[in-house]
């Protein structure tokens, strides 16, 4: 075994052993906590960067050995994995930073980041993934590391939202469980495999196959928001901000739209799945939670909750493109996977920096916050246009990129929702902007708080602006081999032979 | 060798019960350690030569069966002697710190605790139903004295209920017994099941394995027969109800296993197999629910175990005239989840012993905000409660995993339901301590932490139980070893 095959192991570890070293030091060692939580989050950037490059160069590693009779347990990096290890990797440290800030005086910080860490580590298990049953492992993992983080602040509002978060979840897995064993049970143990194990299956697989990928779907989904098992996410957003940005942009929802990208790619491939017109159905709900998500957003009057319905709307582009089941579209869903991540990341920070600094929950609060918060807005607001899908930024690449594949691929309707969906996200997101920078401000801001010699405290405002920086430049550069767009490129040449 | 090692697990125990017998509570704890590293050390011993060399029967004292002491050790009944060796060391250690040293009655918790071993390690290694009658009867004396260790009137009532339960068990048992001795002339199980297999002339022994069945599954706490259980477990010691739960109950359901693997073929039916399976599903629903609603600590561990044991019985239908790799799939979930169950399950008793302590209260509520302090006991609960849950990578899903593949296998698809659904709800009562333990506008500002070694013992439990299901696989393989020198002697 070569150090190559240990760099995944590797890359698990640091957040494992980071977790391990938290949990057992005494909550007032916040200096000696920050250290080590930001030494790992480092090096693990660094491990996943040096694994980007070989699988750039056409390297694979990868370490698998048998756990229970008849399933292997498999970690493996290929370009897919590297594309969502990447993302967690990188927004990782950066949630980090702006966590230690966030909390800042707040108790339980000790518990809080040790399940932070778990967190981080299923998301890396999820990505490095060789098959549905470790993938399994990891995605229940995620829930359970999770959930101290939903109930952190342990009010009552926070419990019940981590009911709710927990009922739906474990639900979700418990479906995907029944779905993963029957697929087990008629074609054994499936590693993922570029263009899928079921190009030449009989006939008469076909209704079962059928069946497994609506209960795989299903079960994917909530965790993924699709309506209608989306019910979780608004609630949870009563979360600490960094958790919600790890839940809406990093870990939890992209783990359901990985997962299906996984399902539809590497377990049934591209062509079977449309060949058993099964992206159809799956087409038509995104296209539906794409619409609800961004109608919902519209008339929520609660900052994080907009934002909340729009990760609805927006993690269902993902899907959406993967259904256009051409290489340009499948292009467009992929690389929405790091542009959804960038911006709502950065919104939620944003979100947050209102909400510590000037006690800002609520819309309307808003009035005359760019002049108190200048860079917190400045970086909002380009995530927003983000989002709407102005040009340069990461989000028209993406829309962009998905329209072209709808006309490659003879899915006209497909431009009418995307196109009803930007006004939508222009719809809720531009009064917002206006109020940020138009209104005066009218009020005494709810809970001020002078913080730093900045308009807030240095560990909150570097990470949105440089979140912010990163979406700009994901658009501007888009055509450089080292962008998110060229790297779903490589994975589109690798995994799709359409 | 093996014959030595054998006869060290069942004497060794029993010495030091008498031993332990003449001393006070804290003599008999340092007895009492030296009992238990000679105890590990010898199983461990044994367990090694059953791996190097695959299992023994042997005729203790030199009369052949069917009249003397038939011993066999196989790779299924080393894991459990090592199992038992573990969880006892356990229970055993925490028990020396745990129990107040100055009440009276304590200083009888080591006798009992011995016995216990004993009984159980005969089980594990006997081969002849009397001798498994004998054990039996062992294990459920000890445990019922260890149940009313607890003092109070309450204790007292809960072990006279048990008492009551484990005699109607052994008394239906004991009938089973004689009808096949009056049958065969044989009571050796290997015995009977080559009889068997040579004519059809058992006819009659279907009704005796039937009455052994319903007195094991009395004694397992089968639902609907489980109501002895919870009040017993629930009020006992911490130690003892880690005991009693994670070894006891498994000690009845090992022998009904055993018949049944080895006579269900001849003398069983498609009706009670489903039925024993059914039964199995309604404890998993009824003990979760109840554990759901229970206001105490202990009591909703307690009827988790209701719950977890009915997940044992899926091993009738799933073995029951099916495929010879689905049954052998149906074997290998139930000692994985024997195993896990075992682990977390204890782990689970001592880490709520250990909450009790320090929280001063037993009910679930008074939990509130007790995440504040990071107590380590707290986490070994959390821990032990996702391998109940049945989540990966624990024991408990390997076990899940591997009932559903052999339920899809023998198209007994009904079983998914209480698979899946179980989950769900045994998750539903694991995160309402959870919860609790997380409300932040309690106000409790003190919180005593038990002592370092009271908090390592159920986390060391609670690790393996969580590293079972990555180990899986070798586990099993030991599990699969059969005797060297063929069948039977």
């Amino acid at each position: 075994m070569t150090t190559g095959a240990l760099l995944p192991v590797f890359a698990l570890m640091t957040s494992l052993t980071a977790a391990v070293i938290i949990f057992t030091l005494p909550e007032q060692k916040h200096q000696l906590r920050t250290a080590v939580n930001l030494i790992a989050a480092v090096l693990k950037l660094l491990l996943v960067g040096l694994m980007i490059w070989g699988v750039f160069q056409g390297r694979e590693y990868g370490i698998s050995f048998p756990m229970i009779p008849g399933v292997e347990f498999v970690l493996r990096a290929d370009a897919l994995a590297m594309l969502f290890a990447g993302l967690s990797a990188s927004w990782w440290l950066l949630t980090t930073v702006y966590a230690v800030g966030y909390l800042e005086d707040s108790p339980n910080r000790s518990r809080f980041f040790g399940f932070f860490s778990l967190c981080v580590a299923s998301t890396m298990g999820i990505a490095l993934a060789g098959n549905l049953f470790t993938f399994f492992l990891f995605y229940e993992m995620l829930t359970l590391s999770t959930y101290p983080l939903v109930v952190h602040r342990g009010t009552q509002q926070a419990l019940r939202a981590g009911r709710t978060y927990i009922i739906y979840t474990l639900t979700g897995g418990a479906v995907l469980l029944f779905g993963i064993a029957m697929l087990h049970g008629f074609s054994g143990d499936l590693p993922f495999r570029p263009g899928g194990h079921f190009a030449d299956m009989s006939p008469d697989l076909q209704a079962p196959l059928t069946l497994v990928f609506v209960i795989l779907i299903a079960g994917l989904g909530v965790k993924a928001a699709i309506v209608p098992l989306h019910g979780w996410l608004p609630t949870a957003m009563v979360a600490p901000a960094p958790v919600s940005a790890l839940l809406h942009a990093v870990a939890v929802v992209k783990a359901g739209a990985f997962g299906i990208v996984r399902v539809v790619f590497e377990i049934y491939g591209l062509e079977t799945a449309n060949a058993l017109g099964l992206l159809w159905g799956l087409a038509a709900i995104a296209a539906f939670t794409i619409i609800y998500g961004s109608a919902r957003a519209l008339s929520q009057s609660d900052l994080k909750r907009r934002l909340a319905f729009s990760t609805v709307s927006q993690v269902s582009y993902i899907i959406l493109g993967l259904c256009l089941a051409g290489p340009v579209g499948v292009a467009g869903g992929l690389v929405h996977l790091v542009h959804q991540g960038v911006m709502k990341i950065t919104l939620f920070f944003c979100a947050g920096n209102y909400a510590e600094t000037l006690g800002i929950h609520r819309i309307d609060e808003l009035d005359g916050a760019g002049r108190r918060m200048p860079g917190t807005s400045v970086a909002f607001t380009l995530a927003a246009f983000g989002m709407i899908g102005t040009p340069p930024l990461a989000g028209f690449i993406t829309k962009w990129t998905m329209g072209t594949g709808a006309l490659a691929a003879g899915m006209d309707w497909v431009i009418a929702v995307l196109v009803i969906s930007s006004l939508l996200n222009a719809a809720y997101f531009l009064p917002v902007l206006n109020r940020i920078w138009f209104r005066e401000q009218k009020n005494a801001w709810p809970e001020e708080r002078q913080w730093g010699r900045f308009e807030t405290s240095a560990w909150l405002l570097w990470p949105p602006l440089i979140t912010a920086g990163f979406l700009v430049l994901a658009g501007l550069l888009a055509s450089a081999s080292f962008s998110p767009l060229g790297w779903v490129e490589l994975i589109v040449a690798r995994e799709v032979d359409l | 060798m093996t014959l030595w090692l054998m006869a060290g697990l069942l004497f060794t125990p029993l010495a030091w019960a008498v031993l332990t017998l003449l001393a006070g509570f804290r003599r008999g704890r340092v007895v009492t350690w030296l009992g238990i590293a000679i105890q590990v050390l010898v199983s461990l011993a044994l367990w090694a030569v059953v791996v190097r060399d695959g299992g023994f029967q042997y005729p203790l004292g030199g009369w052949q069966a069917p009249l003397g002491i038939e011993l066999r050790v196989d790779g299924l009944a080393v894991t459990f002697v090592l199992l038992t060796a573990l969880v006892a060391a356990a229970s055993g250690l925490h028990a020396g710190f745990y129990l107040d040293p100055d009440k009276q009655w304590h200083r009888y918790f080591w006798p009992l605790f011995w016995f216990l071993w004993a009984g159980l390690n005969v089980v594990w290694l006997g081969n002849d139903l009397f001798n498994l009658y004998v054990g039996l009867e062992l294990i459920s004396l000890s445990a019922v004295g260890l149940v009313a260790l607890g003092g109070q009137s309450e204790a007292l009532r809960a072990a006279l209920r048990y008492l009551m339960a484990a005699l109607l068990g052994s008394l239906a048992y004991l009938l089973g017994v004689a009808l096949f001795y009056g049958e065969f002339g044989s009571l050796s199980l290997s015995g009977i099941a080559s009889a068997l297999g040579q004519d059809s002339s058992g006819d009659g022994t279907g009704f005796a394995l039937v009455l052994m069945l319903f007195g094991l599954a009395l004694k397992t706490a089968l639902f609907p027969m489980h109501r002895w259980l919870p009040p017993a477990h629930g009020i006992a010691r911490s130690p003892v109800s880690a005991l009693l739960s994670a070894l006891v109950v498994k000690g009845s359901f090992y022998i009904a296993a055993r018949l049944w693997l080895e006579l269900g073929a001849p003398l069983g039916s498609l009706a009670l197999a489903q039925l024993l399976g059914l039964l199995g599903g309604m404890a998993v629903f009824w003990g979760g629910w109840q554990a759901l609603r229970q206001r105490k600590l202990k009591q909703v561990v307690a009827y988790s175990s209701v719950a977890q044991i009915g997940y044992l019985f899926l091993l009738f239908p799933l073995t029951w005239n099916t495929t010879e790799a689905a049954a052998l799939q149906a074997q290998q979930a139930m000692t994985l989840q024997v195993i896990s169950h075992a682990l977390a399950k204890a782990a689970m008793f001592l880490s709520a012993g250990n909450l009790i302590m320090s929280v001063g209260s037993n009910r679930v509520n008074a939990l509130a905000g007790v995440s504040h302090f990071l107590p380590f006991s707290l986490f070994s609960f959390g821990l032990a409660g996702v391998s109940l849950m049945g989540l990966p990578p624990t024991g408990g899903f390997a076990a899940k995993w591997l009932f559903l593949q052999a339920s899809l296998a023998t198209g007994q698809w009904w079983w998914l339901v209480v698979l899946l659904g179980g989950g769900l709800l045994s998750a539903a009562y694991v995160f309402r301590v959870y919860r609790a333990s997380f409300v932040e506008d309690s106000n409790i500002d003190h919180f005593f932490h038990p002592a370092r070694r009271l908090e390592i013992i159920p986390m060391i439990l609670a690790l393996l139980s969580l590293g079972l299901g990555l180990m899986a696989e070798p586990v099993l393989s030991v599990m699969a070893l059969t005797f060297a020198n063929g069948e039977g002697t």
